[in-house]
């Protein structure tokens, strides 16, 4: 029969790894509700614009920013939803207005908006996306490029009904 | 890079480059790497530079604050989604730590090894603040030369720290 051995090695790996699990999130005990609720990002706010029109395309186009819009709990997706989006891109800086656009999602809650290339800005290259028609809870989302590089950002939705 | 953005945000990023430059001539001429100078007129330039790298951060802050407001307030309030930030807002209030005391050392009246030994770690929390933040960041420098910026600033750094032997009882000649 073989023993089981603790060794320094396998203590600092498992340890290591369930501490890595842990502040990953994958071990959020399994709540009865389901698909829980995606929190605001911190500095998802910043440079919001309130009441950006719904536009086919911001500005001359080039990157896209997609993603899903679900409903917390049974995860259903959200047909024809708003969701803001802005950025430091290639032809203006996030306050600036016309660098505002907003779009609607689909039957299958997918949403996805043109717009110039995002830059890095304060250091990160990074897009900012908000939901804020009020049926839902407010979620303000600031999802960060691998690379400045990429032409292509995904951010996800799962909203509270408010 | 510079291409898609406004001069006032391209300011702030030079201003940044320039106090990143500022702090690899301090501790050279502090130290006497820089020939030509007298002991007494290297500390003299070291007092102005000071003072230039006070004017150097307070542009980069001033300038990214018109640049964009709430990231900059984030910063300042350590709930910035960017962890450099916070390095270089400690490194900031080091940089303004160290001149006030510097403006102060005649009437506070410091012993030598006082003021030496709060001078130097202020220095040090500049230098290491400064540099994880330029480090962090995806800006305005190109990648290899600001690494090699960074690690000549903390080269000479420590090469004076050495030298001078700044944690020694007593204080002999400069």
């Amino acid at each position: 029969m073989r023993s089981v051995l603790l060794n320094r090695r396998t203590l600092l790996a498992t340890g290591g790894s369930v501490v890595a699990t842990g502040m990953s999130g994958l071990l959020v005990p399994a709540r009865a509700q389901g698909l829980a609720a995606t929190p605001s990002m911190r500095g998802g706010s910043n440079n919001y614009r309130p009441g950006a029109p719904i536009v086919e395309r911001i500005g001359g186009g080039g990157f896209w920013t997609s993603g899903t819009v679900r409903r917390a709990g049974d995860g259903a997706p959200l047909a024809g939803q708003r969701i803001q989006i802005w950025a430091h891109t290639t032809e203006g800086h996030e306050r600036d207005w016309e660098s505002h656009g907003a779009t609607l999602t689909d039957a299958n809650g997918m949403f996805r908006l043109e717009m110039p290339q995002i830059v890095p800005a304060f250091g990160q290259p990074h897009g900012h996306l908000a939901y804020d028609s009020g049926e839902y809870e407010t979620v303000f989302l600031r999802p960060v490029m691998s690379s400045a590089r990429d032409t292509s950002l995904e951010a996800h939705f799962v909203l509270q009904p408010a | 890079m510079l291409a898609w953005r406004e001069p006032v945000y391209i300011a702030a990023g030079f201003a940044g480059i320039v106090a990143l430059a500022l702090m690899l001539v301090q501790p050279l001429l502090i130290g006497g790497y820089l020939p030509g100078l007298s002991a007494c007129r290297r500390r003299c330039v070291h007092r102005w530079l000071g003072s230039a790298l006070v004017v150097a951060v307070v542009v980069h802050v001033g300038a990214l604050w018109i640049t964009s407001p709430p990231d900059v307030v984030d910063a300042l309030l350590f709930v910035s989604p960017t962890p450099f930030s916070a390095w270089g807002v400690i490194a900031m209030w080091a940089v303004f730590a160290v001149a006030v005391l510097a403006a102060l050392r005649r009437r506070l009246r410091l012993r030598p090894r006082t003021w030496r030994l709060a001078h130097t770690s202020l220095a040090l929390v500049i230098v290491g603040g400064t540099v994880i933040h330029a480090l962090l960041i995806e800006g305005t420098m190109e990648t290899v030369s600001k690494a090699a910026l960074c690690a000549l600033v903390v080269v000479v750094t420590i090469k004076v720290l050495v030298d001078l032997r700044v944690w020694r009882k007593r204080a002999t000649s400069r």
